[in-house]
C-alpha cells in the first residue's frame, strides 16, 4: 500500500516542480485530484484511511521534487478543523500563528465570535481559501475558521519564493466556524517543526541524489570529480547527514502520531536543521558554480533547505527544548527518558 | 537497485512488550551491580574487563544471546541483544571481558567453524569464560588489511605462522586471537586472495612461538599488544572456514565489529556526568548543547535500532554500519569538546571522581574513536563506494 501510494507520488511530482516557482495550481488540482491533500484527515472528515507515516511519505516525495504547492499546511490544518470537529472545506489550507510571539484572540460577538490579531509568516496565506487559526478565548484555546477575504494581507515570502504572508484580522465569525481546540497555539507550532523535519528530510535526500550524479558526470582533470577522494568524504558526509535527516523525520512522524512529546518534535527538528545546514553547504561545494545559478535545480532544494530549518523555531529554540528535558531528568535519568522517546 | 538505496535504513522494529521487558530486568541487574561504580570507571565502558561480571551477565543468558541453544546460545533476537547491549553500554557496565568474542569472534566461528570448534568455544563464550583478541593490524598494515604479511605456512599437520600483529586489545589476557594472515603466495594482482583466518589458543602459543609484548598507550594503560610469531605451530584443526577465505571472512567480521551501539555511547558517561553538574537550572547556552547532543544522540539511536533490525532479518547492513560508526564518532568526539566548554574544570588524574576525571579520561581517549575498527577516512571511502563513486 505505502509503495503504491508513494510510487503514485513520485509519478505525480517528478518533472513537473521544476518549472515553476511560487504557487503551480496544475500541480495542486492533480495533488487534490489524487487525495494527497486529505492525507492526515480521519476518514470520517473526507481521508482516504491513509496513516500518518504514509502522508509523511507523500510529504517528503513532494519535498525531494521541490514541489511548489502548500501540501504540508493543507494535511496539516483540515487535521486541525477534523480534530476539532470542524468541516474540512476543499482548496488550499493553512495555519496561524506559526511563530510563538503571535497571537490571536476569540471573543464572544453576538451569536458568533469575533477573531483580532495578526500573525506573520504564514505560509501560503494569499492561496488559501480558509486559515485555520488557534486562537485564545476565555474558555481557553480555540480553533477558527478563517475564510478568504476575512483579513488583510501583506505578502511575503522565504529564501525559496514559498509565499510566507503576514495577515490581520478583525473578523466576525459564525458560530459554526470555530470551536474548542484539543491543542494550543504550542502544539501547533510543534506539529509545524514536525513537518518541516519531514520536509527537511525529502529535500536533503533529494540533493544527495542530485550532487552524487553530477559528481559522476562533472569531468575535470581528465575524470569524473567523483573519483577524487575529497569529493567522495563530502558525499560520504552527506550521505550520513541525509541518513539522520531522514532517522529525523521518523522521529516527527512518530511524535504527529503520538499527541507531540516535545523530546521527540524537538531532537527532530533541531537534528534535521542541523543536518539541512551542513548537508547544503556541501551539496553546493560539489556542485561549484552551476549550483549557484538560477538554471541549475540544486537551489530549489537548498533554499528551501535554509529556510524549513528556521521556520517553527531553528535548531537553537529546539535544541534548548531537549535540552531542559534532558537536565530535568538528571543523571538517573537521562537514559530513560531518551530510550522512552 | 540505485546506489542511494544501497544506503537506506529500513525502519527501525517498534519496541515490543518483550524487549521492554527484558530492558527493566537489565537496568534492575545493572542498578545492583553497578551500585559502586564511580562515573569515571563507567566511562571505561567495553574497555573495563572484568571477568567475574561476564559470568555473571552469562548466568542471565545475556551473553550469545542470538545463537543456537546447541552452542550455550539463548536464541534470542538481534533486538533483544541490542537492547542488552546499549543498556550495558549507557550505565559503563564493565563489558570488555566478552565484548569482542561475543560480538565478532563467535559470530564469525558460528558462520565459518567447523562442528568440532563451535562445540569447544562457542559454550565458553556464553558461559562469560572465555574471551577474544583480534589479530588484524599489523606494522606495515593497518588500514590496508589487504597488505598484511604474516604468514601461515603449511607443515606436516599442521600451519607454521612467523610475523607480528600490533595494536592487539587485550591479548595479554585473551584466551583466543582469531588472527589474519597470508597463507597463499604473496600478494599479487588479487590482493584479497590467498589469506586466511586462524584461531589461536593464546595459552598454548605463548611461549611456544608467540609472544606479547605490552604497548602502553598515551595515557600509560596496558590496553594493546604487539603479539610476534616466530615459527608458531597451529594444528589442522585451527583453519578457521575456508583456507584462501580470509579476506570474505574478515570483512563479514568487521561489519559485525561497526555495527553496535558501541559506536556512538563511547562518551555517554561523559553527557550523564554533565547533566549531574549543570542541574535543572542550567543556563541557556547549557539547555542548547546538551540537547544537541541528546538529539544526536536520538537520531543515531534511531538508526542504530534500524541496524539490528536489517541483522534480524537477515540483510547485510555493512554499509550503514559504516555511516553510524562514522557519525557516531564524530558525536563522542563532540562530546567531549562540548562538555569541557559548558563547565569551566581542568580535566584532572583520575583519583577524584568527579566529572573532571571523566573528562580528563574521554580528552585522553577521544582520539582512538575515528581510529579503531576502521578509521573516519576509510569508513567514508566505503560510504563512497555505497554511493557508487568508486
Ligand atoms: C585503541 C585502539 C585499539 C585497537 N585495537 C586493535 C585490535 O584489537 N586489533 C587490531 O587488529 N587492530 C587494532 N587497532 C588498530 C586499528 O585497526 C588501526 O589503527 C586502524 O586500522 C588504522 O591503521 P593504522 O593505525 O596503521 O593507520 P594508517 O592506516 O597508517 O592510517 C593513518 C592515517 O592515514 C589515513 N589513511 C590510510 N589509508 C588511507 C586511504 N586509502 N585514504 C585516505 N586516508 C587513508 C587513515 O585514515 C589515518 O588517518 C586498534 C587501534 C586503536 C587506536
Amino acid at each position: 500500500m505505502s509503495d503504491l501510494l508513494t510510487d503514485a507520488a513520485e509519478r505525480l511530482f517528478a518533472g513537473r516542480a521544476a518549472t515553476e516557482q511560487g504557487f503551480d495550481p496544475a500541480l495542486w488540482a492533480a495533488v487534490a485530484e489524487a487525495g494527497f491533500a486529505a492525507a492526515l484527515l480521519p476518514e470520517d472528515a473526507g481521508g482516504a484511511g491513509t496513516t500518518v507515516a504514509e502522508a509523511m511519505a507523500l510529504l517528503r516525495t513532494a519535498a525531494a521534487h521541490a514541489a511548489p504547492i502548500p501540501l504540508a499546511e493543507t494535511m496539516l490544518a483540515g487535521r486541525l478543523l477534523a480534530l476539532a470537529g470542524l468541516a474540512v472545506p476543499p482548496g488550499v489550507l493553512t495555519l496561524a500563528p506559526v511563530r510563538l510571539a503571535d497571537r490571536m484572540a476569540l471573543h464572544r460577538d453576538g451569536g458568533g465570535w469575533r477573531l483580532c490579531g495578526s500573525a506573520s509568516g504564514i505560509p501560503w496565506a494569499r492561496h488559501a481559501a480558509a486559515v485555520v487559526v488557534v486562537a485564545e478565548a476565555a474558555e481557553g484555546p480555540a480553533v477558527v475558521r478563517l475564510d478568504a477575504g476575512g483579513f488583510t494581507l501583506a505578502e511575503g515570502r522565504n529564501l525559496a519564493g514559498e509565499p510566507r504572508d503576514r495577515i490581520d484580522a478583525d473578523t466576525r465569525i459564525a458560530a459554526e466556524a470555530a470551536a474548542p481546540a484539543p491543542f494550543d497555539a504550542i502544539a501547533l507550532h510543534a506539529a509545524g517543526a514536525a513537518l518541516r523535519s519531514v520536509q527537511i528530510a525529502g529535500a536533503l535526500a533529494a540533493a544527495l541524489a542530485l550532487s552524487v550524479q553530477y559528481a559522476q558526470t562533472r569531468v575535470q582533470f581528465g575524470r569524473p570529480i567523483g573519483r577524487f577522494q575529497a569529493i567522495q568524504h563530502s558525499l560520504a558526509i552527506l550521505a550520513g547527514q541525509s541518513a539522520a535527516a531522514l532517522a529525523a523525520a521518523d522521529m516527527a512522524t512518530d511524535a504527529l502520531a503520538r499527541a507531540l512529546p516535545p523530546l521527540l518534535v524537538g531532537a527532530a527538528k533541531a537534528r534535521a536543521g542541523e543536518a539541512a545546514s551542513i548537508g547544503a553547504a556541501l551539496a553546493h561545494q560539489v556542485h561549484g558554480a552551476i549550483g549557484f545559478t538560477r538554471e541549475y535545480r540544486l537551489h530549489r532544494l537548498t533554499q528551501r533547505l535554509w529556510s524549513w530549518r528556521d521556520e517553527f523555531g531553528n535548531e537553537a529554540t529546539w535544541q534548548a527544548a531537549v535540552g531542559r528535558i534532558a537536565l530535568a531528568a538528571g543523571p538517573d535519568g537521562l537514559w530513560p527518558t531518551l530510550t522512552a522517546a | 537497485m540505485t546506489a542511494l538505496e544501497a544506503l537506506t535504513f529500513a525502519p527501525p522494529p517498534d519496541p515490543d512488550a518483550a524487549t521492554e521487558a527484558l530492558r527493566q530486568e537489565v537496568r534492575a541487574f545493572l542498578a545492583a551491580e553497578l551500585r559502586d561504580r564511580t562515573p569515571q570507571q563507567r566511562a571505561e565502558s567495553w574497555s573495563a574487563a572484568d571477568p567475574a561480571f561476564s559470568r555473571r551477565m552469562a548466568a542471565r543468558g545475556w551473553i550469545g544471546m542470538t545463537w543456537p541453544r546447541r552452542y550455550g546460545g539463548h536464541q534470542r533476537s538481534a533486538l533483544e541483544r541490542y537492547v542488552v547491549l546499549e543498556e550495558m553500554l549507557a550505565a559503563g557496565a564493565p563489558v570488555g571481558h566478552h565484548w569482542v568474542a561475543d560480538r565478532q569472534s563467535g559470530p564469525n566461528i558460528l558462520r565459518n567453524g567447523t562442528e568440532a570448534q563451535r562445540q569447544a568455544i562457542l559454550p565458553r563464550i556464553a558461559a562469560g569464560t572465555c574471551s577474544f583478541c583480534i589479530g588484524m593490524s599489523e606494522p606495515d598494515s593497518g588500514s590496508d588489511l589487504a597488505a598484511a604479511r604474516t604468514r601461515a605456512e603449511r607443515v606436516d599437520g599442521g600451519w607454521r605462522v612467523n610475523g607480528t600483529k600490533v595494536w592487539t586489545s587485550g591479548a595479554h589476557r585473551a584466551d583466543y586471537m582469531i588472527l589474519f594472515c597470508r597463507t597463499g603466495p604473496a600478494a599479487g594482482e588479487d590482493r584479497h586472495a590467498g589469506a586466511s583466518q586462524f584461531l589461536v589458543d593464546m595459552q598454548r602459543a605463548r611461549g611456544n612461538g608467540m609472544t606479547v609484548r605490552p604497548i602502553l598507550d598515551m595515557r600509560g594503560a596496558h590496553h594493546f599488544n604487539e603479539v610476534s610469531f616466530t615459527d608458531l605451530r597451529l594444528d589442522d584443526d585451527a583453519l578457521l572456514g575456508q583456507e584462501g577465505d580470509g579476506w570474505k571472512q574478515v570483512t563479514a567480521e568487521l561489519a559485525f565489529e561497526r555495527s553496535g551501539p558501541e559506536r556512538f555511547l563511547s562518551s555517554f558517561a561523559l553527557l550523564t556526568e554533565a547533566v549531574r553538574v549543570l542541574g535543572p537550572a542550567a543556563s541557556e547556552r547549557a539547555q542548547v548543547a546538551i540537547g544537541r547532543l541528546c538529539a544526536h544522540t536520538l537520531a543515531l539511536r534511531r538508526l542504530s535500532r534500524s541496524i539490528a533490525g536489517m541483522l534480524q532479518a537477515g540483510a547485510d547492513p555493512a554499509l550503514q554500519a559504516a555511516l553510524v560508526k562514522d557519525l557516531g564518532n564524530v558525536l563522542e568526539q563532540e562530546t567531549v569538546e562540548v562538555v569541557r566548554l559548558l563547565i569551566d574544570t581542568e580535566p584532572a588524574a583520575p583519583e577524584d571522581a568527579t566529572l573532571a576525571a571523566v573528562l580528563a579520561h574521554l580528552v585522553l581517549t577521544a582520539p582512538s574513536f575515528s581510529l579503531r575498527g576502521g578509521t573516519r577516512e576509510i569508513l567514508r571511502g566505503i560510504i563512497a563506494r555505497g554511493l557508487g563513486l568508486r
